[in-house]
């Protein structure tokens, strides 16, 4: 039985260029801005990496009308705010009650249009500190928290923008110049490369207005070229890195379809069936059966260039990854032979219905309805696939799920990682080169 | 039409909010249900909260409460665990167990048509697992294995140590998930009888909301936990670990937890509080907001964006019906550990004495407490835990409208008053999980005594 599942909306682009989308929605008496710049990790160059993250931290310093902190006056009006940084874009938002609108309108365009003046370096450097404390609370501080770094540079030779992660280089991030900030705001923040969505207790008319008023007066730039690379892993590369870390986990990574691409959809759907929840085919032999491992997660990190599909798992104590590897590398086999059962379908799909609605619970914030909205407008150059989104999971076939998972989780092509307790090597699979991430 | 950016436009009056209606039944079993209509998008929440946390957990066997919820999952008459796993994907349900320091919660989240599915098997887990030993014993192991894990995750392991510093012996004194030794001291009997004792209808409270009417809302609730007959033996209910007064703190002002070579040094400052029933928790939410409690707030501001010594620091109470913790959270450089220690104890100084709340803090904490306070209220989850939260703390239908303008009466004179009486920097004990070598020194400067090295369990 299916649902109509929806996600209405209208959409308008200013005459500088850009992008506002409307959602309507009444319950509750806020409004939730969520602005997009289509500019990530992926945009940086090698020895300057982790700029675009910072970049964000700068927005919240100040502009050139409101020379203070961004979150005085919206924490004042009532408003809950944040902003992240991922390898493709750079999203900001505010959740604010309907009579703070205007403020949040007001903020958000004074720093799309008027950031540098406010700019000091003594700002730029307080905020590179801080990156670099978040970085070590993060990652270095953390069990197994380099792993991400050190399969993104084994997966994207260095010169892919997928090779560093979005945290950045120590080295890099302490070589920066000021003078960089200047380039990289006229470069990415402006109207032509932003989208704005609104949602919530505001309808279409009244939203274009405001965009408009607001942000109308914002000069137009150029919008970036498209950053365009590619990867291919040609042979199975195994690396080990030792931590601060008591049980060994291994990971396997496989470069996988792009986000919306044909394959992404059923990686997803081959990622839950082998991996989430007690009922998924390698949690039931690792952890449940075998009882080999403690866990086992499986995920499609689907991205704008290319994806990669993510599996762990972690080993029980006196427990070998050579045996976990050789029983996940048969269910895979199985997996890609046979594909699933009718259950496992009906059980994802299921869950893609029910995760789908859930998605149409909150208008803000990080995965409410206005940064999905940006989120098909920015990625896909059209808001309009919510249904389109979901569609893609209804379609996906036993057939289409197997083929899926033979094409992409060759054994021949991905990235064996096996994080060891400090001086224990020899609990990595034989052959892994030694690494080192800092 | 130009703007005018001479200055951001002011807020106009805050939007009305009509907060949900909460009706009350209860079943002839005793069990307490409450029913929130919340239409909109067709979903439904069940949130299902037995008295028994972490604080009913007997002396030696911590981690007993949190076991015995995990087994609920485990398999119930015919369903095994895989089977309970797999019903639960079908239903494209939610689940979700939360053991708190009083009670133990449990949250499910479905399509509204698959409501009256969900809370049956809700209900055949919760009140006939199967508790069989071969997955008492998977689960054991898997904790413990877990217990290994955290050892390495430094909040884990200042949590842990932390509340042993506290707390002392007292029953709030462990993480839900218990140690080591205890885990492997339980046995399924006790976990059996646990559950006897505490899953009855009498100290339970369910919370329904959804896209639905009350009464369609309480028939499900009924359809699915009128057979309930748990029996209600008070003899074997655990005692209340909020009645129990902790003892005074006896393991000094400062302690490390040895990381050699750690990045950064995580941080916990603070002691005992407050009780949630405190008639000052309207001035206690203020006062914090002021100190720690938000972004522009007096220590995030000074560690974080003056002097760029962490990534963010938050200061918070830890309500529970009994007496709870006011602490400070952080990870900082390792080289700045002790003057971010130095730095939060005079800020905690100087709200209760020398600088005290502005007016200009107030009316920014203030707004900041109240204008948002209705985005609180958009999803069935946000208010399935919010009247849930009445019924934890005993506080009446009305807790919701009354909230906003209680906090706004808060005066600067309540802040400095109840800064003075809920404060002592004089009494806060200081913990540090980090390098002990690079940040020694330092540390014995502070003041604060001799420092105490903790094992690196805690």
């Amino acid at each position: 039985m299916s649902t109509a599942i929806e996600l209405p909306h209208a959409k308008r682009t200013l005459a500088n260029g850009l992008d506002v989308v409307v959602h309507e929605d009444r319950r509750v008496p806020i409004v939730a801005v969520n602005l997009w710049y289509h500019v990530g990790s992926k945009n940086e160059r090698t020895g300057r990496t982790g700029f675009a993250h910072l970049f964000e931290h700068l927005m919240f310093e100040g502009s050139e009308h409101h020379n203070g902190s961004f979150f005085k006056p919206l924490q004042e009006a009532g408003a809950l705010l944040n902003g992240s940084t991922n390898a493709d874009r750079t999203n900001y938002w505010e959740v604010v009650p309907t009579s703070a609108l205007e403020l949040a309108l007001w903020m958000e365009s004074d720093r799309m249009g008027y950031l540098l003046p406010a700019l000091t370096r003594e700002r730029f450097e307080t905020q590179r500190d801080v990156v670099l404390n978040e970085r070590r609370q993060n990652y270095e501080n953390r069990p197994y928290g380099m792993a991400l770094m050190a399969l993104s540079e084994a997966l994207f030779p260095p010169h892919h923008p997928y090779h560093w992660l979005t945290i950045g280089a120590v080295d890099d991030l302490r070589a920066m110049e000021f003078e960089d900030v200047r380039a990289f705001f006229r470069t990415y923040y402006h109207p032509a490369n932003a989208s704005l969505a609104l949602a919530g207790d505001i309808d279409a008319g009244e939203a274009f207005a405001l965009a408009d008023k607001y942000f109308g007066e914002i000069p137009s730039g150029d919008k970036p070229r498209p950053v365009e690379a590619d990867a291919s892993v040609p042979r199975e590369v195994r690396i080990v890195l030792e931590d601060r870390v008591e049980l060994p986990r291994v990971y396997m990574a496989w470069h996988s379809p792009a986000m919306f691409a044909d394959g992404d959809a059923e990686a997803d759907l081959f990622a839950d069936l082998l991996a989430n929840g007690k009922t998924s085919r390698l949690y039931r032999t690792l952890v449940y059966d075998k009882r080999i491992a403690v866990d086992v997660s499986a995920y499609q990190h689907s991205r704008e260039l290319s994806s990669f599909f993510l599996l762990a798992a972690t080993a029980a104590p006196g427990q070998s990854l050579t045996d976990i590897t050789a029983l996940v590398d048969e269910r895979i086999q199985h997996l890609a032979d046979e594909g699933p059962v009718d259950e496992e379908m009906e059980r994802g799909l299921a869950q893609a219905e029910a995760h789908f609605m859930y998605r149409l619970q909150t208008v803000g914030g990080f995965g409410g309805k206005s940064d999905q909205l940006n989120a098909y407008n920015v990625l896909r150059g059209n808001p309009d696939f919510f249904a389109g989104d979901l569609e893609r999971y209804r379609s996906a076939t036993r057939e289409s799920v197997r083929d899926a998972a033979r094409t992409y989780l060759a054994f021949d092509r991905r990235v064996l990682l096996s994080i060891v307790p400090r001086g224990q090597a020899a609990l990595a699979l034989p052959g892994s080169e030694p690494v080192t991430v800092s | 039409m130009a703007v005018d950016r001479s200055r951001p436009p002011s807020p106009g009056p805050d939007p009305q909010f009509h907060f949900p209606q909460i009706a009350r039944h209860t079943l002839r079993n005793g069990l307490k249900v409450r029913t929130v209509e919340h239409p909109g998008v067709p979903v439904v929440t069940a949130a299902m909260q037995l008295d028994g946390g972490l604080g009913a957990d007997p002396p030696g066997r911590e981690g007993l409460a949190s076991m015995t919820a995990d087994m609920v999952d485990e398999g119930t008459g015919s369903l095994s665990a895989i089977d309970v796993s797999d019903a639960l994907a079908r239903l494209g349900a939610e689940y979700d167990v939360e053991v708190g320091a009083d009670i133990t919660m449990f949250t499910l989240t479905t399509l509204t048509r698959f409501a009256g599915r969900g809370a049956a098997l809700l209900s055949d887990m919760l009140t006939v697992p199967s508790m069989r030993a071969s997955d008492f014993e998977r689960i054991r192991q898997l904790r413990l294995d877990r217990l290994r894990q955290l050892k390495d995750l430094p909040p884990a392991v200042a949590e842990r140590a932390f509340l042993r510093l506290l707390y002392a012996s007292h029953p709030y004194g462990h993480l839900a998930i218990g140690s080591d030794a205890s885990l492997r001291e339980l046995t399924l009997d006790e976990v059996v009888r646990f559950h006897k004792a505490t899953f009855v209808p009498r100290r339970a409270t369910l919370v329904m909301v959804g896209a639905l009417p009350h009464a369609d809302l309480l028939a499900i609730a009924g359809d699915a936990f009128e057979r309930w007959n748990g029996e209600d033996s008070t003899s074997d209910a655990p005692p209340a670990a909020a009645d129990v007064a902790p003892s005074a703190a006896s393991g000094g002002r400062l302690a490390l937890v040895p990381r050699e070579g750690a990045a950064q040094s995580e941080l916990r400052i603070g002691h005992l509080s407050a009780r949630r029933d405190t008639p000052d928790y309207a001035p206690l939410l203020v006062m914090n907001a002021i100190l720690g409690g938000q972004f522009i707030s007096r220590i995030n501001l000074k560690l974080r964006e003056e002097k760029a010594f962490t990534y963010g620091v938050r200061t918070g109470f830890d309500w529970r019906r009994g007496l709870g913790p006011f602490s400070v959270q952080t990870s900082v450089h390792t080289a700045a550990t002790a003057e971010s220690i130095a730095d939060t104890l005079q800020e905690i100084s100087a709200l209760r004495g020398d600088r005290p709340a502005t007016p200009q803090e107030m009316s920014l904490a203030q707004a900041s407490l109240t204008r948002g306070y209705p985005r609180n209220f958009e999803t069935t989850q946000q208010v399935a835990r919010s009247v849930s939260q009445l019924a934890l703390f005993d506080l009446p239908d009305s807790y919701f409208a009354e909230f906003v303008p209680k906090v706004n009466a808060v005066t600067v004179g309540e802040v400095t008053r109840v800064a003075r009486t809920y404060l002592d920097p004089s009494r806060a004990i200081a913990l540090v999980v980090g390098d002990r070598k690079a940040t020694e020194e330092s540390l014995d400067a502070l003041g604060l005594g001799e420092l105490h090295v903790l094992p690196p369990t805690g």
